[in-house]
């Protein structure tokens, strides 16, 4: 045992974790064993509940292994020699705009450095976006707009430091747990820290707030306008600093004066504690995230939260500074090789000529793009009208990610040679393109990544290449040699690609940009190898990373910062009847499209299928009972989803998750119905802001199926989950089948197993159990004209056992077993109704709860939940 | 001094009335109890297991000399009734003359016998009591010998299947479609079926006797209808029972199919009572023991002075077949306004069916798994709405009173 474990240990290996910006250490195992990496400086130590989960997600199902052309296993080399052939002749007889790649924050700096290289020096255009896009193009545009670049001035030790921290359409609790948790422990550490949380709904993340401002949709840049007036009418200016380093002053209070606070959709004493709290307090950080950046007005409002931090100096020092968090994990390192249309690396601008000449000459390329390329909407709109005519698209899957996505599919369809990269073989966007590229997924790959921090960090490989698998650059540089540049992308490793990006950030310091990593330019294989985490900038003979601008030295020409007249919008106010205003968002346990999560039968058991949550009164007034089915539209798609009802959204408004696709949930795809409206200065698509009419989906039976089959089924309503023991789905339709047996067998392929089944006619029930030769249950299935009421995990928990199928279909544990309920602790698979027998009996504490049950003691990203749990359960101690 | 009290018949009804009135109401009777049969009362649903051989005659015998002695009770077993006269109030038996205060007329019935040519031949019985089961014993003890039963109720599967446990090769013959129709459903009884054939018994239903043939005054085959000869060493006819009211009629009790009563169960003479398989109660007469019970409940109250009605409920049949689990209680014929809830399992052996009407529980036909049955018989008899526990009522009583399930599994109510 002993030489096993320290066999294991030897084989632990330091990475960087693949989902959100926070950008956490991982110790991985070969063996799937993950743990916190406790000396990594974003998070020492901590996980949430998808990293924990991690090695559920390393297994080769579902894996694209080889090269696909036109849905047939090709080899490297001829699939190499016809993209290569492709992208040369569309650039010969169209043009280099007619050429496009669609890459992603999931790719490491490396490919993404490729990437650009490729299509902006090479193939001479800029038509290389990202899905970054979607993500924070407003706070960089924000950035931008004020500092003169894309600079995030602050680190998270401001979190710690800071008196107050207001978050800013940030469901930091689901969506940035491990910094949530540092900030939750910040708070116990120093009980008079503040926390304000800034959100149309009441989100999980409330559960350390001191103040939540339900603010209406898009009603950020009103509030922050009122801020910075009275900023101004107190006399809290920092006069000082605005003299010194800052422009546009008086243009944007005027304007902040001249707007109305009305429009956030607070009342007067709501704004007032608001600003109290924060004019009040000097450390003040303000986190914002894509409640602010997916908005028609995104980079406005990225620009009122920076005009009070100006106004008042509070930037660049310990605990002060607005704080733009990202959601993928090499967003920043896509911003900072210039992977995005409309700029080049290293934070230079594709405007500028001289900027232009120096990257050419740099690389020493035949070109370089002349004006910036199409952004994401535009790109799949160029792709619809035809003037795409190859298009490449990496590690991403804008058929389902993109508003107005089921457009985006047929645009995708409709360019006349299509590339995916990607590590699984279904996706939405796979199912639409001609070839297929297996790339190297987490755990394979070896690469950096950049925090939200500004802190690169090594993803390490720990697992061999499965199939015919490649890096990403390589696949790019191989077909860039096939195009002719065979030098130019003549890398041996991807420490080598790293070098020469590295080397080249100098070109930033000449230009006088924030950017430069020149001090890891001549990293050996091995330093590379070895590399630390490591906050940029990181120059020779200097100490790498700490703050920006305390002292000024903004990278707009004359070195000042700008503040910006902001006008606030007219806030949403949706008119039709059962028309609401649509807010889209993550959920605690999924990850965009899930190709990972959905892997994870512990991710995909907190929140099993895509919902829609809405206000109770809304749903009386459809007349949608709790779990039924609502129907969403737009003139743009329709989805149909679970009902969620309560009273943590608003009136009019319904919240619904990002996650699910066409593999997983196909009438849940909520881009379906987003416009593809966008904010006009990034370009980022406004997802949190859609208009749908709702309506009851008048589904005439509804079933819950849980089998160790692959599930097949075409119903107007599926949602299908990973569980432990296989797979299940919840299911709706009209017409009840005839025979429900046989829909069964054809649904998981059971053909030979023999049946058990319950039907109560009048009642319309019925239940179906499968069971295979050697009496193990393959599937449990039941059906009823209502919301199906089953013990669900139970049902999951006994496929694959000798239970007799009559108890099984029972469908929930006998009298004496008590049914735990959906799961709310993912690491410890611990249900609702354990956590509310637990707190009857007398867990009055988020501490006790974990005492008793284990809930939240791992990686505590359910702590939220718990905590509105014991509001909602703890006994009502009478007031005397 | 105590009231002298006769009971004509020792079956399980009388049985039970008699340990009634001695044990709770010790005294209050100075009790003659007049037994055909040179024995006390045994259990006598009990003989299929003793037939097969998983239980012996003494286990079954609930009341021995030792416990009459005890309880003060004069026994005359083995002792037929030749008359009563209800004026002197006597009773005579073939060894002398009793007087009595009160009667009871426990006489039980008598197997009926399909008059078929050659019914009366040696090795054609019936399936009655404790000597018709030491013949089938004996029967059974020669090698290769082979039985047929005619009737494929409760009593004749039992006797086939106590048969072919003990070796011997058994054909069932059935009038009906299906086995027990009186109990059963189709699925059932095509599972039962299913069973007993698994078993080594052949089954042949929808057929009619004709004749039974012998040779040397011994059975040798019976001839069915369309012709088939089903050659045999013993016969068994299990085709239902008739109330013995000879004793009753010829005293000049009043007497239609069995002896008339009350919910008392007075006859129409004074003092004299009926109680058990000879009585008609409102047009009804019985064969099963849980109505005996009652009635017997129901005399032992009222003879202690005490208020009782017998009002009859739904039965409930098990089969004592090792291997053969079923159950049926109630009306499961189905119709307007009744709704069925089934669990079909044909691999398995498993087969439910539940009757409701009006939110309640009519009937229940079970094959295989009968953990429940008798949850559910009492539901049946109790009457109550099951409507609350419609969903589970299939799952019986480890699901009763269970919480409702949120929908959802309690999603609905996790913070979002």
């Amino acid at each position: 045992m002993a030489g096993k474990t320290s066999q294991n240990r030897a084989e632990i290996t330091c990475t960087t974790c693949p989902y959100c910006g926070v950008g956490c250490g991982v110790l991985a195992g070969q063996d799937g064993t993950i743990k916190g990496d406790p000396d990594h400086p974003a998070n020492f130590g901590r996980l949430c509940s998808k990293g924990s989960a991690l090695g559920e997600t390393i297994d080769l199902e579902g894996r694209l292994l080889h090269p696909m052309v036109h849905g047939k296993q090709a080899d490297w080399d001829s699939t190499l020699d016809l993209i290569a052939g492709q992208f040369s002749r569309a650039i010969r007889d169209h043009g280099p705009d007619s050429v496009a790649f669609y890459v992603s924050g999931q790719l490491l700096t490396e490919d993404y450095y490729v990437a650009n290289k490729l299509m902006k020096g090479y193939m001479g255009s800029a038509n290389i976006d990202t899905n970054s896009r979607l993500c924070m193009a407003s706070s960089v545009a924000g950035h931008k707009r004020a500092f003169g670049t894309d600079t995030v001035p602050g680190t998270y030790e401001d979190l710690d430091e800071a008196d107050l921290v207001v978050l800013v359409g940030s469901n930091l609790a689901w969506c940035h747990p491990v910094l949530y948790q540092r900030l939750v422990a910040a708070k116990q550490a120093r009980p008079d820290m503040r926390v304000v949380n800034i959100d149309p709904r009441r989100t999980a993340t409330c559960d350390i707030a001191d103040l939540h401002l339900p603010i209406a949709p898009d009603g950020d840049a009103a509030l922050f306008n009122a801020l910075l007036a009275e900023i101004s009418r107190r006399g809290a200016v920092d006069k000082d600093y605005i003299s010194a380093h800052v422009n546009g002053f008086d243009a944007a209070i005027e304007a902040a004066q001249a707007c109305d606070p009305a429009l956030s959709g607070l009342n007067a004493e709501q704004i007032n504690a608001f600003c109290d709290m924060w004019i009040g307090t000097p450390k003040v950080v303000t986190v914002y995230s894509q409640g602010v950046n997916q908005s028609i007005c995104g980079t406005d409002k990225v620009n009122a939260i920076i005009n009070c931090h100006l106004a008042t100096g509070r930037i660049g020092r310990a605990g002060m500074g607005p704080f733009s968090v990202t959601g993928q994990p090499n967003a920043m390192g896509g911003r900072e090789v210039g992977g995005l249309a409309n700029m080049l690396g290293w934070h230079l601008d594709i405007e500028n000529a001289d900027h232009r000449a120096a990257v050419q000459e740099a690389w020493d390329s035949p070109t370089i793009c002349t004006h910036a390329g199409l952004k994401a909407v535009d790109l799949f709109e160029a792709c619809a009208s035809g003037k795409i005519k190859a298009l490449w698209i990496i590690s991403t899957n804008p058929a389902v990610s993109l508003p107005d996505a089921g457009n985006v599919a047929e645009a995708i369809a409709n360019v006349p040679f299509t590339v995916v990269t990607d590590i699984m073989a279904r996706t939405d966007t796979g199912d639409l393109v001609d070839v297929l590229l297996p790339a190297t997924g987490w755990g394979e790959k070896s690469g950096t990544v950049t925090n939200s921090e500004r802190r690169i960090s090594r993803q390490r490989p720990f697992l061999e290449a499965p199939g015919a698998a490649r890096p990403d650059w390589k696949i790019l540089c191989d077909v860039a040699a096939r195009m002719g540049w065979a030098d130019a992308f003549d890398y041996q490793s991807a420490a080598d690609v790293f070098r020469e990006y590295a080397a080249l950030s100098n070109l930033g310091t000449r230009f006088g940009r924030d950017f430069d990593i020149s001090g890891l330019g001549d990293l050996t294989e091995a330093e590379y190898d070895a590399l630390a985490p490591v906050q940029w900038p990181v120059r020779k003979g200097e100490t790498p990373g700490g703050r920006f601008f305390a002292e000024g030295g903004f990278y707009h020409a004359d070195g000042r910062a700008k503040m910006l007249a902001i006008t606030a919008p007219q806030c949403v106010s949706p008119e039709a009847e059962n028309t609401f205003v649509l807010n889209s968002g993550r959920v605690r346990d999924h990850w965009h499209t899930m190709t990972r999560t959905g892997k994870s039968a512990r991710l995909s058991q907190h929140l099993a299928e895509p919902f829609a949550e809405i206000h109770p009164e809304d749903a009386f007034a459809l007349g949608l009972r709790d779990a039924g089915l609502v129907k969403l539209s737009s003139r743009y798609g329709t989805a149909t989803l679970r009902a969620l009802i309560s009273s943590k959204v608003a009136r009019g408004e319904i919240f619904v998750p990002m996650h699910w696709t066409a593999q997983f949930a196909p009438s849940g795809r909520i881009n379906t119905l987003m416009a593809p409206a966008v904010d006009p200065v990034s370009g980022q698509p406004a997802t949190k802001g859609g208009a749908v009419k709702a309506e009851a989906f008048g589904a005439r039976w509804y079933a819950f199926l849980a089998t160790s089959a692959a599930i097949e089924c075409k119903r107007p309503y599926v949602a299908k989950a990973r569980t432990t023991t296989g797979w299940q789905a919840e299911i709706a339709g009209f017409k009840p089948p005839e025979d429900w047996e046989q829909d069964l067998r054809d649904i998981t392929g059971l053909d030979a197993a023999s049946a058990t089944v319950i039907e109560d006619a009048a009642s319309g029930i019925v239940r179906v159990a499968l069971t295979d030769v050697a009496g193990e249950i393959v599937a449990l299935f039941f059906a009823a004209p209502d919301p199906v009421a089953v013990a669900r995990a139970f049902a999951v928990s006994l496929i694959g056992t000798q239970t007799p199928a009559f108890e099984a279909l029972a469908g929930r544990p006998g009298a004496d077993r008590p049914d735990p309920g959906a799961v709310v602790c993912s690491c410890f698979n611990v249900g609702v109704n354990t956590l509310k027998s637990a707190i009857a009996e007398g867990a009055d504490t988020v501490d006790a709860l974990g005492a008793k049950t284990c809930a939240g003691t791992n990686c505590g990203s359910c702590k939220p939940e718990l905590a509105a749990l014991l509001t909602n359960h703890l006994p009502k101690v009478a007031a005397e | 001094m105590a009231e002298r009290l006769v009971i004509i018949g020792a079956g399980m009804a009388a049985g039970r009335l008699v340990e009634r009135l001695c044990v709770d109401h010790a005294g209050a009777y100075e009790i003659t109890l007049f037994n055909a049969e040179p024995r006390g009362t045994y259990n006598r649903i009990m003989l299929s297991p003793v037939l097969s051989g998983e239980k012996t005659y003494a286990e079954i015998v609930t009341h021995d000399d030792a416990w009459y002695a005890a309880h003060g009770v004069t026994c005359r077993f083995g002792e037929k009734v030749t008359g009563i006269d209800t004026d002197a109030k006597t009773v005579t038996g073939e060894n002398g003359t009793v007087a009595y205060d009160r009667l009871v007329i426990a006489t039980g019935s008598a197997p009926f016998i399909i008059p078929l040519p050659g019914s009366d031949l040696s090795g054609v019985i019936a399936y009655r009591d404790l000597e018709d089961t030491d013949m089938m014993i004996q029967a059974a003890a020669n090698p290769g010998a082979r039985a047929v039963v005619i009737g494929g109720g409760l009593l004749g599967l039992e006797a086939a299947a106590g048969l072919a446990a003990r070796g011997m090769e058994v054909t069932v013959v059935h009038l009906m479609g299906h086995l027990m129709e009186r109990q059963l459903d189709e699925a059932a009884g095509f599972l039962l079926r299913k069973a007993l054939i698994d078993r080594g018994i052949k089954v042949i239903c929808g057929a009619n006797s004709h004749e039974i043939l012998g040779h040397d005054g011994r059975v040798c085959a019976l001839v069915l209808e369309d012709g088939r000869k089903l050659p045999c060493d013993l016969l068994v006819m299990a085709v239902g029972i008739r109330p013995n009211t000879g004793v009753a009629k010829d005293a000049g009790i009043a007497v239609a199919r069995g002896i008339p009563v009350n919910d008392q169960m007075q006859t129409a003479t004074p003092d004299v009572y009926a109680l058990g398989e000879c009585v008609e109660h409102n047009g009804a007469l019985f064969g099963l023991v849980a109505p005996l019970y009652d009635q017997a409940e129901v005399l032992a109250t009222h003879l202690t002075g005490g208020q009782a009605a017998f009002a009859p409920k739904e039965v409930s049949t098990k089969l004592k077949v090792t291997g053969c689990d079923l159950f049926s209680a109630g009306d499961f014929a189905g119709g307007e306004g009744r709704e069925d809830i089934t669990l079909r399992d044909p691999e398995g052996g498993n087969y439910k069916r539940l009757v409701l009407e009006n939110s309640r529980l009519v009937g229940a036909v079970m094959y295989g798994d009968t953990a429940d049955s008798s949850w559910f018989y009492g539901l049946i008899r109790s009457g109550a709405d099951v409507s609350n526990m419609r969903e589970q009522l299939l799952f019986g009583p480890s699901h009763e009173g269970a919480i409702p399930l949120e929908p959802y599994g309690g999603r609905c109510s996790l913070t979002g």
